[in-house]
């Protein structure tokens, strides 16, 4: 339980956490938090049309003369559905290929990790542009696209884990005593890789939203669905000249909040689980001592 | 390994990778539900004499990849006759069809506007890697200080930073500043060169910047990271007592040591922001390549689309390829190994 203290006992990870908390709340509890459905028909008259905010719609109105609160609320389930599905895909293709590359190797662990080498140097936007553009933007082809083009970290991060503990003492050990490779995989190998994957899933997810706002930006958001990147397109090609900083702001602020929020835990988590990020020679004076006397990077305590 | 052998293994892969990019591109755009050359051609806008010009083009009456029946037959040559082949035929003349929106040829298009792209994005990765390794040295130098947090901070923030909401931004806080949109003032007269080029570079700030910051983050996460593995390691331990002052020792053993890494990196980095170039030159509308396919894909432009993606991945295969083949240069591990 010790790493778990440390995280949400540090500033990053606690307020990390609760910035996600916010959103997640926000979008389970929509119907109840949002003054109104963005799904449903409304009378518009001229004026109501990019009204700015009064006591009754407290972020304006939009180019259709709908709530804008309303619609960021309801944005979070899309940008939330999109990053945990994206990235929990990600998550499961990258690990079994780098278990695969990593444990068994040979020709196919190769191939498989040639196709992840393949996808790194593919420019990754402009490829889920064309995607999408031809199969057409429904809500789970983007997340299948950007689940299936994002694992290449993942399965590199996995396999190098992999290929350094397979070969220690206890796996060694357990291989000895006719434990079968499933087996070593799940009960051995997989527990001790685990928290680097959880830290490298987080920080997917917020790429994921990233990518999902990048893609509803430029156009391409699942046009059933309320999105905060949809929101932007349309303030950006309807509401820029007439300054309409109540529809412009708020879904640009939102992305930008979760996608720090998960930063700031997928970075806090990874710092922790790292061991290797956690200290250096150049460091300070009194330690570099601490360290020529007590002997032996392993025996420091890290000091944090 | 010999270097030899390292360079032709490289440059394998990075053919490699272009044939996959070939037939993706191939099969994405012709097999695929939503084929554009099928929407095309049952268009009843199209005069006869179109269709036919098409049909012979693509070779829609041919089979897809190879035409078996001929190589049943012994006829070799003929086996190959099929739609891929006339889709390659095509490429390497230069041929990538025409844009459905503008009537001009693709490769026209292309060509006209890639430098626009080239330069931007050069101009910000040049500025983002210098700044992203200055301040991720210092941030790893000086690690756990409230430098360092401050460092770590800003980065994480230009990490999570939407591109285009970036834009947008310093696009409203500039007005009336800088120029905001296009390449050009509107009805400049380009009496000289020089008053258009610099009328050409104010137009450049906005965007480069915006791209700059967005990547910078990027690049003091790696640096920092990259530098603070390498000062964990026994040899700076070893520097550090033979009384060598920390400056030196950060500058002729970390730093260099750190930037091996840097240089994948970076290659590596170059697909990434090639789409931020697409999401800067919508906000902005430079007249680049990003712009071209934003607009391709408001219209459906296919083929526009299709030879913009083509052209991006194969410069980013090749500035990849570059970048490989520099590393063997720079690390002598490689010819040793």
């Amino acid at each position: 339980m010790e790493p778990i203290r440390k995280f949400f006992l540090s500033p990053m990870g606690a307020i990390g956490s609760l910035m996600l908390l916010s959103v997640v709340v926000m979008a389970v509890f929509a119907p109840v938090i949002a003054p109104y459905n963005p799904y449903e028909r409304v009378q518009v008259t001229p004026e109501d049309i990019l009204a700015p905010p009064d006591r009754s719609h407290l972020l304006g109105r939009d180019d259709a003369g709908k709530d804008v609160l309303s619609q960021l609320i309801y944005g979070a389930r899309v940008s939330l559905t999109v990053g945990f599905a994206a990235s929990f895909m990600s998550m499961v293709i990258g690990t079994s290929v780098g278990v695969t590359a990593g444990y068994f190797g040979g020709r196919i662990g190769n191939l498989l990790m040639r196709v992840a080498d393949f996808l790194m140097v593919i420019p990754d936007l402009p490829l889920m542009l064309v995607i999408i553009a031809v199969m057409g933007r429904g809500l789970w082809n983007i997340v299948l696209v950007i689940g299936l083009l994002s694992w290449t970290y993942t399965a590199r991060l996995v396999r190098s884990q992999v290929l350094s503990v397979k070969e220690r003492q206890f796996v060694l050990r357990a291989r000895a005593l006719g434990a079968s490779s499933w087996r070593i995989i799940w009960r051995h190998i997989l527990p001790q890789v685990l928290p680097l994957i959880i830290a490298q899933a987080v920080l997917d997810i917020s790429v994921a939203i990233l990518a999902e706002s990048s893609l509803a930006f430029l156009g391409l958001g699942d046009p059933m669905l309320v999105s905060w990147g949809m929101m932007l397109n349309f303030a950006f090609e309807r509401a820029l000249s007439r300054q309409a900083w109540w529809f412009l702001l708020p879904p640009g602020f939102a992305i930008v909040w979760i996608s720090l929020a998960l930063v700031l835990i997928g970075h806090r988590l990874e710092e922790i689980v790292n061991p290797r990020l956690r200290t250096h020679h150049l460091f300070n004076a009194s330690r570099m001592v601490a360290l020529l006397v007590g002997g032996g990077v392993g025996q420091q305590p890290a000091t944090e | 390994m010999q270097r030899g052998n390292y360079v032709l293994r490289k440059i394998g892969f990075a053919l490699v990778t272009l044939a996959a990019v070939l037939v993706f591109n191939f099969l994405l755009f012709r097999i695929l539900p939503g084929d554009p050359v099928k929407l095309i051609i049952h268009s009843p806008r199209m005069t006869r004499e179109a269709q036919d010009r098409i049909r012979a083009n693509f070779g829609l009456d041919k089979p897809i990849w190879l035409d078996l029946e001929r190589l049943a037959e012994g006829d070799i040559p003929g086996t190959f006759d099929s739609q891929f082949t006339a889709y390659l035929v095509n490429l390497f003349r230069g041929d990538l069809g025409i844009s459905f929106a503008t009537r001009r040829d693709v490769s026209e298009l292309l060509a006209e506007r890639v430098w626009r792209t080239v330069v931007l994005v050069m101009g910000a990765n040049v500025l983002a890697i210098l700044i992203g390794m200055a301040a991720g040295l210092v941030a790893a130098w000086r690690r756990g200080s409230r430098l360092d947090t401050g460092i770590l901070l800003a980065a994480l923030f230009s990490w999570a930073l939407p591109t285009f909401f970036l834009g947008i931004i310093l696009l409203i806080l500039a007005r009336g500043r800088l120029p905001i949109a296009g390449m050009v003032t509107p009805g400049l007269k380009p009496a000289d060169g020089l008053t258009y080029w610099l009328d050409v570079g104010k137009h450049l700030i906005l965007p480069t910047i915006t791209m700059a910051i967005v990547y910078t983050g990027e690049y003091i996460l790696i640096m920092r990271s990259s530098v603070m593995e390498v000062l964990s390691e026994d040899f700076i331990l070893a520097a550090k007592a033979k009384g060598l002052p920390t400056l030196r020792v950060l500058r002729d053993h970390a730093l260099k040591n750190a930037m091996l890494p840097m240089v994948t990196i970076i290659a590596l980095t170059l697909g990434y922001t090639v789409g931020g170039a697409i999401q800067v030159e919508t906000v902005f509308s430079w007249p680049g390549i990003g712009r071209l396919m934003y607009e391709a894909v408001q219209k459906r432009d296919y083929p526009v689309l299709q030879g913009a993606f083509l052209l991006l991945a194969v410069s980013v295969i090749i500035a990849n390829l570059l970048a490989d083949l520099l590393y063997s240069i720079l690390d002598p591990r490689v010819k040793a190994e």
